[in-house]
């Protein structure tokens, strides 16, 4: 029975070996696609930096704030479809979740399904909106146009607005970051504005809009780049230790081939011997 | 005596016109301002300092100088020149996007697209206006409608940058 469970033990040791193997080319293949997607999501972003960082300039010199009201908090959190990524989604749902306890009345509107189901379970009645088909393909322009179009019409008031994102360092870092939001009221109500030559109230909303959609494409490709990156490592992290299991796994398949092996020779030769004395 | 309140006053109107036209120099020696000019998938200008911009925008086309008042303007589809430093002019076409002019002199164009007019195709542009006209035509709803005519507008503005 000792030789019976040696050899059953040989075969679940090969079969783990064998998927342990599969999951290491899964992970490996994963993360050169990941590789290929980060390269051009850097490249994108480094196109849309001056755009995104241009976007911000006129809230810093105008020195706008934020409004002085109760119509509550406006959270965009920024994510994706996508996991295998590291800490990239539940950062930015733990950020989430900590600014609800502390503000019950916000909105958020959630890009990704990711982040979704992160507040789905105790959060559902704060979620305003939740955008999906996002992080397959990298995002364009229109996209962010799509989505701030549709937070317009749905009417949504706010008195402190945020987009949550995550913003991109190094291939190995990035960091969780906050873009401040301003409605209409708090633009006209800003301390500098009345050095602004020529300003009617049309002319803020189209401003409005247009830079709505301008951070929120800019926010998005800066998440698709730490996305990818941190996807990256992960799966390279996730390569290594399934090699690690590998070598543990083999050095104890042929150990355990090794003792079937002694164990039948032993038998072997001491039935011989047996047989041998009785002679 | 009478000789020399001729030169004191031959003096204070010499002076006057005189300090006018420092102030005239001063006024020219004014920082050259900042220009970003971006579309989301490029950079054309980054924090550059030029001479002058034209930009066309829905509150009419203006020239945009150092130490212009700030404002902010909305962009429409035409042509931006952009006046360098070193005499170069350069011309692009945006469809639409925001300028922000700050009290600093920094500028920010940012423009949904923007091309060189110099790669546009005159055929193409006037394909895309009888195009948009049929639609125009053809169209049922107000939103249609509407866009039909942003594609007009579009179209007209590129035909008249390529001439």
């Amino acid at each position: 029975s000792q030789q019976v469970r040696g050899m059953a033990t040989l075969r679940m040791i090969s079969i783990r070996l064998k998927s342990v193997k599969n999951i290491q080319k899964i992970t490996q293949s994963m993360k050169m696609v990941s590789a290929a997607k980060y390269t051009k999501a850097e490249r994108e972003l480094k196109l849309a930096r001056p755009y995104g960082i241009g976007a911000q300039e006129f809230y810093k010199k105008a020195e706008v704030k934020d409004e002085e009201g109760e119509k509550g908090q406006l959270i965009i959190a920024v994510s994706s479809d996508r996991g295998l990524c590291g800490a990239v989604h539940s950062s930015i749902g733990r950020i989430v979740k900590t600014d609800i306890a502390a503000n019950p009345n916000t909105k958020v509107v959630i890009v990704g399904d990711k982040v979704r189901n992160i507040l789905q379970r105790l959060y559902a009645k704060n979620i305003a909106m939740v955008v999906t088909e996002v992080g397959r393909k990298p995002a364009v322009f229109g996209d962010a146009a799509l989505v701030a179009q549709s937070i317009i019409n749905s009417g949504i008031e706010f008195s402190k607005g945020k987009i949550l994102f995550n913003a991109f360092r190094t291939v190995v870092s990035f960091r969780t970051t906050e873009m401040p939001l301003y409605s209409q009221n708090a633009v006209a109500n800003a301390s500098k504005l009345p050095v602004y030559d020529s300003l009617d109230s049309d002319v803020i909303q189209s401003y409005t809009e247009f830079s709505l959609a301008s951070l929120l494409f800019y926010s998005m490709k800066e998440n698709a780049t730490s996305e990818q990156s941190s996807r990256m490592t992960a799966m390279d992290n996730a390569s290594k230790n399934a090699g690690e299991m590998i070598d543990k796994l083999t050095m104890t398949f042929n150990r355990t081939r090794q003792a079937v092996i002694t164990r039948e020779l032993i038998e072997i030769i001491s039935g011989a011997a047996a047989l041998e004395t009785k002679n | 005596m009478e000789r020399m309140a001729l030169t004191r006053s031959a003096l204070r109107l010499f002076s006057g016109r005189f300090t006018q036209a420092c102030q005239v120099r001063g006024y020219a020696d004014a920082p050259s301002m900042s220009l970003t000019f971006a579309a989301p998938s490029q950079v054309l200008y980054n924090n550059i300092s030029v001479k002058q911009i034209d930009v066309p925008s829905f509150s009419g086309s203006f020239g945009i100088l150092p130490a212009h008042v700030p404002t902010l303007a909305v962009l429409k589809p035409g042509v931006v020149t952009v006046f360098e430093n070193d005499g170069s002019t350069k011309k692009f076409f945006v469809s639409s996007g925001t300028v922000t002019i700050n009290e600093d002199s920094t500028v920010q164009l940012l423009a949904e697209e923007a091309v060189p007019v110099d790669t546009l195709d005159i055929s193409a542009a006037k394909e895309l206006l009888a195009q948009s006209q049929s639609q125009l035509a053809s169209a049922s709803s107000e939103v249609a409608k509407a866009e039909a005519e942003i594609s007009i507008e579009v179209s007209e503005a590129l035909v008249k940058a390529c001439e």
